[in-house]
């Protein structure tokens, strides 16, 4: 039944139910356990049922009727407590921060408890791709290169903390939701950098978590279609995944955005990321640190060719960027803009000074061979590739760096 | 509602070196008065269950009596570097409440707070 339509509609209900189910559960039982177990039960039934009845007319409520009574026998079962005593343990605000609309979604009472400041981030990326996303224990530990038993503790440590610390159940007030919220976007960014940066592992690049950050993206981008930063984060993230097909080569290299043959982007993801940045661009809302990202990710998908870049738009970008995020990987990628505007040696002397904090991080070494090659300085660029090389663990990396050093005199 | 310890650590040294570990005769001054008035809150605002600080370790006295005869040996259960100094117990309706409280603690007394849950769930 690999590729049958029930099952397509089951992937399908998965996908935009699961955590729908899972939040509604949460609620009504006030336990996460009892919230996650018995949507995975109702998954389980629905693919030993729809096969033989025909997808239900209302998947979704299908699933959470399923799920209800899945966690009422399990209740019951267990013989613990009855589920009105359960409906005690968790904390939640019942009263609407707003009369009607997104903020009362359980979904992001879901996400705003799974990605909890009292819980460490990784803790925080587990519960969210579990219960917000739906993967399972052995994927997201396949994911993120642990063991699975690891793993699974990390998720039962997560929720029993939320359980008995009395984590709540809720969306923060007017006057912590700003910095809660740029807690969730942290965890969603980290998902799709993990696929898409991934140091590690033999995938140069992890889809099944570039799809699954930009499938979180459009969730918090439904549930708060208003906030500047969820559609900055999800436009960056459209962008950046548009370019990923060219961004390795047939034989697993990586292909450098100057390179990249444009015709394999992806005009759809594309055009959905410039959407959302003209959106932004129109409110005229001073942007914060995504939505910066997503522009300058729009004017790099904007150009038909790498010449025709704008570059001193993406320099003015990350001008903007370091005022709001003054990092020196901010500062890298300025000089990278600053060597195309001004020549490399220009941004070769603003590289040199970010030595002292970036010494250990593979970019810098690599960018700064780089400049130093377009210098003609060949001695130099071979050492820092060597250190770009040796900082890397990425093989269609290490592959690319490997070639532009041998290409040296 | 639920029990927190607020439990504010320190090493051994604050209590030889004079101030409080604080920087100054002022500081520690200040240190006192914020701790005050945020224990004045605390029990204004109904959060107040107990609070305390500690003497030297030192002063502790760690007692076994499992056995037939109890076992007494001096000074402190761990050997670390840094000791309990203080703490409070507060009850709050949720994490959050007794985080932010946590933070004004923290603030006060100029040190890190750490909170953990009591078992059980007295209002029940």
């Amino acid at each position: 039944m690999t590729n049958s339509p029930t099952h397509e509609a089951i992937t399908r209900a998965h996908h935009e139910e699961w955590a729908r189910v899972v939040a509604s559960l949460a609620s009504r039982f006030g336990d996460l356990d009892v919230a996650e177990d018995a949507a995975a039960d109702a998954f389980v039934a629905a693919v030993e049922a729809w096969p033989r009845t025909g997808t239900p007319p209302n998947p979704g409520g299908w699933l959470t009727t399923t799920a209800t009574r899945k966690a009422l026998d399990r209740i019951r079962r267990e013989g613990k407590r009855d589920a009105k005593h359960r409906a005690a343990e968790m904390i939640r605000d019942d009263t609407p921060h707003t009369p009607t609309g997104p903020l009362t979604d359980d979904r992001l009472r879901l996400l705003f408890t799974c990605c909890h400041p009292a819980l460490a981030t990784e803790a925080r990326v587990a519960l969210t791709l579990r219960l917000v996303g739906g993967l399972t224990v052995p994927e997201i530990a396949r994911a993120f290169l642990v063991q699975e038993t690891t793993m699974a503790q990390r998720i039962t440590r997560a929720k029993a903390k939320i359980k008995k610390a009395r984590i709540p159940y809720r969306v923060p007030g007017p006057d912590d939701i700003g910095a809660r919220l740029a807690g969730v976007l942290a965890v969603v960014y980290l998902v799709f950098n993990e696929g898409y940066l991934s140091g590690t592992g033999d995938e140069p690049v992890r889809r099944d978590l570039t799809l699954e950050a930009i499938r979180l993206g459009r969730l918090l981008r439904a549930l708060l279609p208003d906030d500047g930063e969820v559609a900055g984060l999800l436009a960056l993230m459209l962008l950046t995944e548009a370019r990923s097909a060219a961004r390795f080569s047939a034989t697993g290299e990586l292909v450098t955005l100057v390179e990249q043959d444009r015709g394999g982007w992806d005009r759809d993801l594309i055009a959905e990321g410039h959407r959302l940045v003209r959106e932004r661009l129109a409110s005229g809302i001073r942007p914060g640190r995504y939505q910066i990202l997503a522009a300058i990710n729009a004017v790099h998908t904007d150009a038909g060719s790498a010449r025709d870049t704008d570059w001193s738009q993406i320099a003015a970008l990350y001008e903007q960027l370091y005022a709001v995020s003054p990092s020196p990987v901010v500062a890298l990628n300025r000089a990278v803009a600053r060597a195309e505007l001004d020549g490399a040696d220009v941004g070769l002397a603003e590289v040199d000074r970010l030595v002292g904090t970036l010494d250990r991080y593979h970019a810098f070494h690599a960018t700064r061979a780089d400049l130093l090659r377009r210098l003609g300085r060949s001695v130099q660029a071979r050492e820092a590739y060597d250190r770009a090389i040796e900082l890397t663990q990425n093989p269609g990396e290490r592959a690319y760096l490997t070639r532009r050093r041998d290409q040296l005199a | 509602m639920t029990q927190y310890l607020m439990a504010v650590h320190g090493p051994e040294e604050i209590y030889t070196t004079g101030h409080g570990g604080y920087a100054d005769e002022a500081e520690m001054e200040r240190a006192f008065a914020q701790t005050g008035a945020f224990n004045k809150k605390l029990q204004d605002e109904g959060y107040w269950v107990f609070a305390g600080g500690l003497e030297a370790p030192s002063t502790a006295t760690v007692v076994d009596g499992q056995g037939d005869q109890p076992v007494y040996t001096d000074g402190p259960y761990l050997e670390t570097k840094e000791h309990i100094g203080g703490f409070w117990v507060i009850e709050a309706p949720d994490a959050d409440v007794a985080l932010a409280l946590a933070a004004e603690a923290s603030r006060a007394c100029m040190g890190t707070v750490e909170v953990r849950p009591f078992q059980g769930d007295p209002a029940e």
